[in-house]
């Protein structure tokens, strides 16, 4: 059996002789890249070029590890950028693995389509004429009656074989779906790859930050991170607003898994259009507003510490909350407070929010995500009056270069920390903070991403395709009638044209049905 | 019953399921030490020799059976009888294995994969499912050492190292598709640990055939095993079915999720990196069978290499890697 699959796939051409020119040397490359052992050996590289971007940091999803890498690693870092290990998905050297993996695959599929529709058409072959060296073989004597080679077609068109009458035998063939899966399935891959692709290139995704009570309405301007697609153009957004109009948060509060989150819960109202009604949604993890194509998810959430800032003539400098971002899984959250219209002097905050803290010898830190024991502990800064520059500043970083660092009298930096409600007032009647109470703030991601429908139906055909291409098993039956020695014999044969499932009880039981009924049953032959 | 009471159970059935499985793999490891001591040659000789031959031609007529005396043949019962004390005890060890998944997922009140030691106890009740199914239908008896060893492994560490109290879910969990892609990636995986396995003992079949075929001896453990073409037969059909199951888990149901939960369906997720290569190298395990040179020997180091990346997949990346797929208890 393996010998006959081994001449059949053997390739058949020999080695052409040099003089190729430069066609001959087109042709030589298209033929090497479609080769199956090329697809090979570019599946081993896609497999071996993803693996560096899932153990490096990668700035298309943490950047922060990305630049703590560049500090740790000071002469690696650099090396790897240059390789593009920081960006291996989008790097040239992986795309060009899949690109030439694409490529290989339509070169080798496109020319397999021709041929299997070619196959369609085609009759199943003649018996060969040594049937005895296929598997299965049986021969034996017919009944005197009857014609067995018409008893025989009708026996394999029942068991759904394509079945050719031929001169003293019949061919039969079945399985062709076989290749039509194979086929389904690659050229799936294309459709579902084309999908990808173009959410890539029409698609958007942007992220801001709401404090609860809050609104956003969908403009470029109003995100904190944009990332568009190359063909994205703002016109693109759809003219959606919406408020957070609360968030719950629920966090297990006992046993070994204290403090993991339980639920998250932010109700919404949404405008579809500046001029439609007013809807409502719950947004949850796993469920996200769907407008207009657009999807809306909540992505994480955080505190706002509301604060008030009075300065030196006891004005109020500023009042508001101020996103605090959590550090850790207990949410001990970070954030500045900018009062840079305070007079005198300009003031500046720096520090936490622990929304449950606790004082240990290490400082305050805190122990519980949920707001049980809010408090912040800040340091304070101030300086003169800062010029407007216009100059976009982080709103989470205090550029604290032009501003000095208040002291606590005993030669040690100034920190203090604040109950709800409670103030302090800096030294030397410069002004003075309360802690006025906190907000939530959810972080919310806007996303459009079209062409996913086709990349899902593309993958979803893949997957059908690839069912066919190993499930179907198709093969070859014949049945000869020939004169031996002056006897008439009937032989019977099959070919196995899949991946050596073998025939299994089929050749001998289709033998079975042509033999007369009183001719006694011989041993079942064992399959190979 | 209470959650508590059902947790308890589970807790009691996982430890004990594991000793039996144990038990059953040191007798399957009974059944292959005494096996080797019977050493056959020309008998093992001669199959080889039939059954790499095609139609029939060079057919050599089966040596008779040289130095068969009534020791061997008592030894050959009892190793057959270690064969079957094994089968016996994965069945019982399968039977409280089984038990104890099914109660922890009351304990817990949803399905009993929502961390690492619960994808383990059910993704090690998959290999032995995969197994107990086939083991009568494809005589697979002899992979019982490979499929014990492994299922009790697994579930040692996972007791001993990964235990989790039974308790709710994150919010990022709280989806239906938690049922279908976890439950999609712990079948396939179940089916590429048995793939993995076959296609190891095919490498050990097919180097003695080799050598028997040069004029050498085979141990009797080892012609027990079906022949190197059989079992690459059973390693084809094993991880045809588990392809399509995995392209489905990794590349429908979790990016279906993702766009869910996360808000975009491929992120390069390390968890997500890792699927896809235990993917591809799967996808270059189809093609190397059906590319001449590749099948045989180099499609079965394909097969293993793709179950260590699945294994590296489960284990490496949620241990090593930080990335979206870690949730409370590992």
């Amino acid at each position: 059996m393996s010998d006959v699959k081994e001449r059949v796939e053997a390739p058949t051409p020999p080695p052409e002789l040099p003089k190729l020119g430069l066609l001959g040397w087109l042709r030589w490359t298209w033929r090497q890249l479609t080769s199956m052992k090329t697809a090979l050996v570019l599946l081993f590289l896609l497999a071996l070029g993803a693996v560096p971007g899932s153990l490096i940091p990668q700035t298309g999803i943490d950047p922060v590890k990305v630049s703590d890498f560049f500090e740790a690693h000071p002469k690696l870092g650099p090396f790897y950028d240059k390789l593009g290990l920081f960006d291996v998905y989008k790097s040239p050297w992986f795309s060009a693995i899949y690109l030439l993996l694409f490529i290989s695959l339509i070169g080798c599929v496109v020319p397999r389509l021709q041929v299997y529709l070619k196959a369609l058409r085609a009759r199943p072959p003649k018996p060969p004429r040594n049937l005895n060296r296929l598997p299965g073989y049986q021969s034996f004597e017919p009944a005197a009656d009857g014609d067995v080679l018409d008893l025989a077609a009708r026996e394999l068109r029942r068991r759904r074989f394509r079945v050719e009458l031929y001169d003293g035998a019949v061919a039969a063939e079945r399985g062709y779906l076989r290749e039509a899966g194979n086929l389904l399935f690659h050229f799936s891959l294309i459709l579902a790859l084309v999908g990808a692709a173009w959410g890539a290139l029409f698609g958007y995704r942007g992220t801001v930050l709401v404090v609860v009570g809050n609104g956003f309405s969908n403009s470029v301007a109003q995100y904190d991170d944009f990332s568009p697609g190359r063909v994205f153009t703002p016109d693109d957004l759809p003219p959606f607003a919406l408020t957070v109009k609360s968030f719950t948060v629920k966090f297990q509060t006992d046993g070994p898994q204290r403090g993991a989150a339980r639920e998250f819960n932010a109700p919404i109202t949404y405008q579809e259009t500046p001029d439609s009604p007013e809807k409502s949604y719950d947004l949850r993890v796993n469920h996200p507003l769907k407008v207009d194509g657009t999807n809306v998810h909540l992505l994480g959430h955080g505190y706002a510490p509301r604060v008030t800032v009075r300065d030196g003539k006891g004005e109020v400098a500023f009042s508001g909350p101020v996103p605090f971002l959590p550090q850790d899984g207990n949410f001990s959250s970070f954030g500045v407070i900018k009062a840079p219209d305070a007079r005198p002097e300009q003031l500046g905050f720096e520090g936490f929010f622990l929304p449950t803290a606790v004082i240990d010898e290490r400082g305050p830190i805190s122990v519980f995500p949920d707001a049980v024991n809010p408090v912040l502990a800040m340091t304070a800064y101030y300086g003169r009056p800062a010029v407007e520059t216009g100059k976009p500043q982080s709103v989470y970083q205090l550029d604290k270069t032009k501003l000095t660092q208040f002291g606590d009298g005993k030669g040690d930096k100034l920190r203090f920390q604040l109950g709800p409600s409670q103030s302090y007032t800096l030294p030397d009647g410069r002004g003075s903070i309360t802690f006025d109470s906190y907000d939530r703030w959810v972080k919310l991601q806007v996303s459009h991403t079209p062409g996913l429908n086709l990349a899902l139906v593309g993958i979803s055909l893949a997957i059908l395709g690839l069912m066919g291409s190993l499930f179907i098993h198709p093969r070859r039956t014949w049945v000869r009638v020939r004169t031996q020695d002056g006897r008439t014999v009937v032989e019977v044969a099959g070919l196995d044209r899949g991946p050596e499932r073998g025939l299994g009880d089929e050749i001998q039981a289709i033998a079975d049905a042509l033999k007369p009924a009183e001719q006694p049953e011989k041993p079942k032959q064992e399959q190979p | 019953m209470s959650p508590e009471t059902y947790a308890e159970i589970s807790n009691l059935v996982i430890p004990t399921a594991t000793v039996i499985y144990a038990i059953a793999m040191m007798s399957h490891a009974l059944e292959w030490a005494m096996g080797r001591a019977v050493v056959v040659t020309a008998e093992a000789k001669a199959d080889v020799l039939v059954a790499s031959s095609s139609g029939g031609d060079l057919a050599v007529p089966a040596a008779p059976a040289t130095g068969t005396t009534a020791a061997a043949a008592a030894r050959s019962g009892r190793v057959e009888a270690a064969s079957r004390i094994g089968l016996l005890l994965t069945w019982l060890g399968f039977v409280l294995h089984l038990g104890g998944v099914v109660t922890r997922g009351l304990a817990a009140e949803r399905v009993p994969w929502g961390n690492m030691y619960e994808f383990s106890i059910t993704a090690s009740l998959a290999v032995a499912i995969v197994y107990l199914l086939f083991v009568h239908r494809y005589k697979l008896q002899w992979l019982g050492l490979g499929v014990t060893l492994v299922v009790a492994a697994v579930l040692g560490l996972a007791t001993l190292a990964l235990y989790t109290p039974a308790g709710p879910l994150v919010p990022a969990l709280h989806s239906y598709w938690l049922v279908i892609h976890v439950a999609a990636a712990a079948i396939s995986g179940g089916a590429f640990t048995i793939g993995g396995l076959v296609s190891i003992l095919y490498l050990v079949k097919a180097r003695a055939e080799r050598r028997v075929l040069a004029g050498g001896t085979m141990s009797a453990s080892l012609k027990r095993l079906p022949s190197a073409e059989a079992m690459d037969g059973t390693a084809y059909k094993v991880l045809a079915f588990a392809f399509p199951l995995w392209t489905f888990g990794v590349l429908v149901a979790g990016p279906i999720w993702a766009e869910y939960a996360w808000g975009r369906y491929w992120g390069w997720d390390p968890k997500e990196v890792w699927s896809l290569v235990t993917w591809v190298v799967y996808a270059a395990y189809l093609h190397a069978r059906a590319t001449a040179g590749w099948r045989g020997r180099r499609a079965a180091t394909i097969a293993i290499v793709g179950w260590f990346v699945f294994i590296f997949n489960f284990v490496g990346v949620n241990l090593l890697v930080s990335g979206l797929h870690s949730y409370a208890g590992v």
